[in-house]
């Protein structure tokens, strides 16, 4: 046991190390959206958040911490008191600091996203619609391509795996154009009415699950008389939860995610997706107001880690479902 | 056809009905439509105009469509093999025994969960030349960081980093591969005296290459089509001395921001079939190596 151990020691200094890589640029953005926006640019980096109080005539003031020097055998600080424009110079021993998150900054950057309820609300609609269209649709189809045999089935579903290469940016002049010219440009309609339109990665999961329901199931509704959409709406629907929930899940991070489809339809600020609202705030305090930039970004990316720590292995089956005969 | 036959025809035909339509509204028309006004003159608020083929006469001797096609190439060239390497050791070290497996399969996957978006605020910062936590990382080690985001020579590697930080997706993929390969066969490998690193290239690689050959195609796909995390980074002038243009930015710059449909549709042809071209390649020269059970 201790021998397995020691022999396993490099394997596992291998993985924490890299699992700290992994780790650190989330913890990062962490620790800066916390601070306040002086100690952000800091060397070297502060991984907490502090404030700081030094002794004036016997009472604790808040401070901004400056520069410290050596003169006459002490320490000494250039502080600035809070709320004050002039510096004051104190024993470095008088100034004294306690960690304290600044919790104020979420609040400050959703006020500086002006829109940040509208971009959450239209994010969830969008979210809402995409996940009934893709569930709904992808389901009718994938059973299609699954439990009934028609002939010629295989080779349109050959052709509807090849489709999956063809990336948006190759449609998306004439995609436009057709939105235009019904006049979705400017509205959320197409970011979610194709997700009525089945797409072909949601079938191709469906059908891998579809196809391990036994065929017997469905011979015996049909000859007790039952039609092939109550076969499909009560037989084989409640027995593909699972997968259902995997590719509600999937579409849900999608939409969330999603950046060039609102950047190219959407044209009004208070239509923008907190993705694409993120991008927008970013254009115009970036680099500088580096902690409001992060504590906007823990606000798009928490919710998805948390749904991801709720669903983890459905989740993880599907994306390992994908790499099934691929 | 008997009248069973055409009936099931046609109840699968209603059963797919959703997906013919969009097959037909969203990828066949869009794709036809792309061909044809990519021999246009075409801003969006005009009719179309025949042109022949001078857009793809222009790309010939348009330097900035080679800078972003050679650029694109370069990321893809080593973030596409340098992926697929790292994504393959970390499955398969978390597929070794130990404690807390678990929690470090999920602390390696939650990287590839945040949205691109918020990758590219991250690294923006993490790359910051005077403030950023790589370069005071470097420095600790002794050595001297570039301005990774300002500096032409490093904007690529910049964003193959950012590439691998996001490879939770395809390492899943193989970790559960790992899962299915007998464990009979390393058994008997062992007993034959084979070493770790044989049993890897002989069993592991050969026995889960189906699923690497997956990850490689979409590998190729999602690189030749990166745009969110350049264009965040970068703008849409592709950042110093264009060294960070790539591909599907331009096309989104000469469609939306300079008017020209039609050229960007050319573009967009010329970018679909580079992706099918590389498809093509990577299937024939894999081929005979990839190995599928029960065949």
């Amino acid at each position: 046991m201790i021998g397995q151990l020691i022999r396993r020691l490099p394997l596992h200094a291998l993985l924490i190390g890299g699992a700290l890589l992994f780790l650190i640029p989330l913890l990062w953005m962490i620790s800066t959206a916390l601070k306040p926006i002086e100690q952000t640019m800091t060397m070297p980096p502060q991984w907490l958040p502090y404030r700081y109080t030094a002794q004036m005539d016997g009472e604790p003031v808040a401070v901004r911490p400056g520069p410290v020097y050596r003169d006459e055998g002490r320490d000494w600080m250039r502080v600035l008191p809070e709320g004050e424009s002039t510096a004051v110079t104190v024993p470095a021993d008088d100034v004294s600091r306690y960690v304290s998150p600044r919790w104020e900054n979420f609040g400050n950057a959703i006020r500086a996203m002006q829109f940040f309820p509208q971009y959450l609300r239209n994010t969830l609609i969008l979210c809402l619609l995409t996940v009934i269209g893709t569930v709904c649709s992808s389901a009718l189809a994938a059973y299609g391509f699954s439990r009934i045999e028609w002939r010629g089935r295989n080779r349109v579903f050959i052709l509807a795996v090849a489709t999956m290469m063809i990336p948006f940016p190759v449609i998306m002049v004439p995609m436009y154009a057709l939105f235009q010219s019904i006049g979705w440009i400017g509205t959320l309609r197409p970011l979610w009415v194709p997700t009525f339109f089945a797409q072909a990665f949601n079938i191709f999961l469906l059908r891998q699950f579809f196809l391990t329901i036994p065929k017997d199931l469905s011979d015996a509704a049909r000859i007790d008389g039952c039609g092939e959409f109550r076969i499909f709406l009560q037989i084989i629907l409640p027995l593909c939860k699972p997968a259902l929930l995997v590719v509600a899940l999937f579409q849900f991070m999608a939409t969330w995610n999603d950046f060039l489809g609102p950047l190219i339809y959407l044209t009004d600020q208070k239509d923008f997706t907190l993705a694409l609202g993120l991008q927008f705030f970013q254009s115009q305090h970036g680099g500088t107001e580096w902690h409001y930039l992060m504590a906007a970004s823990v606000i798009v990316v928490l919710p998805v880690i948390i749904l991801f720590f709720f669903t983890q292995k459905s989740f993880i089956e599907g994306i390992s479902m994908t790499g099934v005969k691929g | 056809m008997t009248r069973g036959e055409r009936r099931t025809l046609f109840i699968g035909l209603a059963f797919i009905s959703p997906w013919i339509m969009g097959f037909l509204l969203m990828t066949l028309y869009p794709v036809l439509a792309t061909i044809y006004y990519s021999f246009c003159d075409y801003a969006l608020l005009s009719e179309p105009i025949w042109i022949g083929t001078l857009n793809y006469r222009d790309m010939a001797t348009d330097q900035v469509f080679w800078q972003s096609l050679s650029n694109t190439i370069y990321y893809a060239a080593i973030a596409i093999p340098v992926g697929l390497l790292v994504s393959f050791l970390i499955a398969v070290m978390l597929n070794q025994a130990f404690i807390a497996r678990s929690a470090f399969r999920t602390i390696y996957f939650l990287p590839s969960m945040v949205p691109f978006v918020a990758v590219a605020m991250i690294w923006l910062w993490v790359f910051h030349g005077q403030f950023g936590l790589l370069n005071y990382a470097l420095e600790r080690i002794g050595l001297q960081g570039p301005n990774w985001l300002a500096d032409e020579r490093y904007t690529k590697p910049a964003l193959i980093i950012m590439s691998i930080w996001s490879i939770g997706g395809a390492m899943v993929i193989c970790l559960a591969a790992l899962q299915d390969v007998p464990r009979q066969l390393y058994e008997s490998a062992q007993l034959d005296g084979a070493s770790f690193m044989r049993q890897l290239w002989h069993i592991t690689v050969p026995m889960i290459s189906p699923v690497l050959y997956f990850n490689l195609i979409m590998g190729i796909i999602g690189s030749l089509q990166l745009f969110v995390q350049p264009f965040i980074m970068f703008g849409s002038d592709g950042g110093p001395n264009r060294s960070a243009l790539f591909y599907a930015v331009y096309l989104y710059e000469n469609a939306f921001s300079y008017g020209n449909m039609g050229y960007a549709c050319a573009l967009a042809w010329v970018l679909f079939m580079l992706i099918v071209a590389l498809t093509w390649v990577a299937t024939r020269t894999t081929r005979k190596r990839i190995y599928y059970a029960g065949e």
